[in-house]
């Protein structure tokens, strides 16, 4: 693997204030992602998930400390920077397809690229439903259409807020292995927010502990499993029972939710 | 025994308008009004021909919409619900000819027969005709004039907070009083009255139009407009291919409540004062007592405005496809 950095987070602080009340969403954040990495953020609600991810792509400024993306500073949106949004944020009023064309319109690249579109939507597996709209579709192929709009625009890093939120477990292993086999293809740089330690564990290269008030890194760990993983696997279950128990000693109380 | 349920509700659509044909040719006129014959086209017609042939007419077109009706399931079943309503509306036909005309049991001139009412027609149906030309005119510009500036004004008031700081009280003040209001300051202030017309008929379509249009531009979820900017869209991309294709389900009931408006307001501007229109031909009727014509006027716009909302519906339906199934109403 090529140690090339791609995004640099130095010192970064987020703060929010509304009238009285001051929250520290982010204090001194440090990170470094190589290229072609997968990484995923976890960490209770509220510890400054979705924060960092805003600030990344340039729809959230820091109010101290620097974001790079290849050595730039990070100043507002950019499509090199593709976001899925956590409620999926499709275009209602268009079909898949055009969906998935909303980024090559916007930058008026669409005439020269439209045979990426059936490209994606082969990819994530999304045939047969070009002309379909959102409303007609499944939750988990609504997630993949966001994802396939995301990516047609061929970013240098995806930044996905927990794109498998809302789905079962069948579909989300499912998507999970498309989400790697995309990875593979493209080398794009990946960073996913997750609640799920097994999907950290699974996907990730890195694993990102955060905690909460106020929001910062508590912990990076390395997944050395070699790929492709097993979910059973001794090594994964060794893992997960480490991460779990590093889990519960970085956040304040145990939360139920990540013992499954 | 299996019974053919779509060929009994043809027969049944159809056999309440023959009925009423059948019974005006065969009862005598009890009631003494003199018979009229006018020359139509080639023919030589009275009033009973007239209506008799508009009935006629009207049940041979519901027969031809139940053959072509045959083999959609959807429209089949909706032809069978509305047979025994189209037999009692063939039966209303008789007993209002037969108490309006026939026997004139009804208070005349005041509630005249359907053939009386469509005697108009054979009197002056030209000018009838030229009148509701008129009408439509005033109609296609003021709606048209007063969708584009409502359109236009609620994208600007619902996307530049600016712009809604100053214009928005305007429209508030404006937008309660009702447009007529306007009528002699209209009228002195615009050299024509056609067009001083079209200036109220704007004024009522242009503030529900503009101020739903606003609300849903500004309401447009903040998660969209972010998906835009991560995709590469500039402000004009947000605007034109996020906020208003999502404020479009908004824009159109604001359309359909101001083409309600636009109707009232018409007929009222054209009560006072115009050269020409529908509700200036009530006018006229009126001042000679001929309350038959104004039925005949009143029927006009009854067929004419549905005619409108229909296509105003049939656009809607097409630009918002992409709700179907979403919605409530259609199942
Ligand atoms: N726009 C905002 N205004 C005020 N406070 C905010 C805003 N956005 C986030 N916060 C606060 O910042 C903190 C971090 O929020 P963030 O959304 O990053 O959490 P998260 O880790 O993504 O949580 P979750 O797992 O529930 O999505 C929270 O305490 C939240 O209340
Ligand atoms: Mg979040």
């Amino acid at each position: 693997m090529k140690e090339e950095t791609i995004l640099q987070i130095n010192h970064v602080d987020r703060v929010y204030e509304d009238g009285d009340t001051r929250v520290q969403a982010l204090s001194d954040v440090n990170l470094k992602v190589r290229r072609g990495e997968f990484i995923s953020l976890i960490g209770s609600s509220g510890c400054g998930k979705t924060t960092t991810l805003r600030l990344i792509a340039g729809l959230d400024q820091p109010q101290s400390g620097e974001i790079f993306l290849d050595g730039e500073e990070i100043r507002g949106t950019d499509p090199r920077r593709g976001y899925v949004f956590q409620q999926g944020a499709l275009f209602n009023w268009l079909t898949v397809e055009d969906n998935i064309a909303a980024g090559l319109k916007a930058r008026h690249v669409y005439r020269k690229n439209r045979h990426r579109i059936q490209e994606y939507i082969d990819m994530t597996g999304l045939s047969g439903f070009e002309k379909a709209y959102p409303h007609q579709i499944s939750g988990g192929m609504a997630q993949r259409v966001a994802i396939a709009r995301a990516l047609v625009n061929d970013p240098e890093i995806l930044l996905l807020d927990e794109p498998m939120g809302a789905l079962d477990s069948f579909t989300r292993a499912n998507l999970q292995d498309q989400l790697l086999e995309l990875q593979k293809k493209k080398n794009t740089t990946m960073i996913l927010v997750t609640h799920d330690v097994d999907e950290a564990i699974y996907l990730s290269d890195r694993i990102v502990i955060m905690t909460p008030r106020p929001g910062k890194i508590a912990q990076i760990i390395d997944v050395e499993i070699p790929r492709p993983r097993q979910r059973g696997g001794t090594e994964f279950l060794m893992l997960r029972r480490k991460l779990l128990e590093k889990f519960n000693l970085a956040s304040a109380d145990p939360q139920p939710e990540y013992n499954i | 025994m299996k019974i053919r349920r779509y060929p009994v509700a043809v027969i049944l659509t159809i056999s309440g308008y023959f009925l009423a044909t059948l019974l005006n040719v065969i009862l005598p006129q009890y009631a003494d009004i003199k018979t009229k014959t006018y020359r139509l086209w080639i023919l030589m017609v009275n009033r009973n021909d007239f209506y008799r042939g508009v009935v006629i007419l009207l049940a041979i077109g519901l027969l031809i919409k139940g053959l072509i009706s045959r083999n959609d399931p959807k429209r089949r079943s909706k032809y069978i619900k509305d047979a025994p309503l189209q037999f009692a509306l063939g039966i209303g036909l008789f007993l209002w000819d037969f108490l309006g005309t026939k026997t004139q049991i009804f208070v005349q001139p005041f509630f005249p027969g359907p053939a009386q009412i469509l005697e108009s027609f054979l009197q002056e149906g030209g000018f009838i005709f030229n009148n509701t030309l008129y009408s439509l005119r005033l109609y296609l510009f003021g709606f048209l004039l007063g969708a584009a500036f409502g359109i236009g004004t609620g994208i600007l008031i619902g996307w530049f907070p600016k712009v809604y700081y100053w214009v928005h009280p305007v429209l508030h003040i404006t937008g309660i009083i009702p447009a007529v209001a306007w009528m002699p300051f209209a009228l002195t202030l615009i050299p024509t009255a056609f067009w001083a017309a079209v200036f109220l008929i704007v004024i009522c379509v242009w503030f529900p139009v503009a101020s739903v249009t606003a609300q849903g531009i500004a309401g447009t979820p903040k998660v969209l407009l972010e998906a835009a900017r991560t995709l590469g869209g500039n402000t004009a991309y947000q605007l034109f291919h996020v906020a208003i294709p999502n404020a479009l389900p908004q824009i159109f009931s604001g359309l359909s409540t101001a083409n309600a408006f636009a109707f009232t307001t018409l007929v009222m501007a054209e009560m006072m004062g115009q050269p020409g229109g529908l509700g200036y031909y009530i006018n006229l009727a009126k001042v000679w007592s001929s309350y038959y014509k104004v039925f005949a006027a009143i029927l006009i716009m009854a067929v004419l405005f549905s005619l409108i909302t229909e296509l105003l519906n049939q656009i809607q339906n097409r630009v918002l496809r992409w709700q179907k199934g979403l919605l409530k109403t259609e199942e």
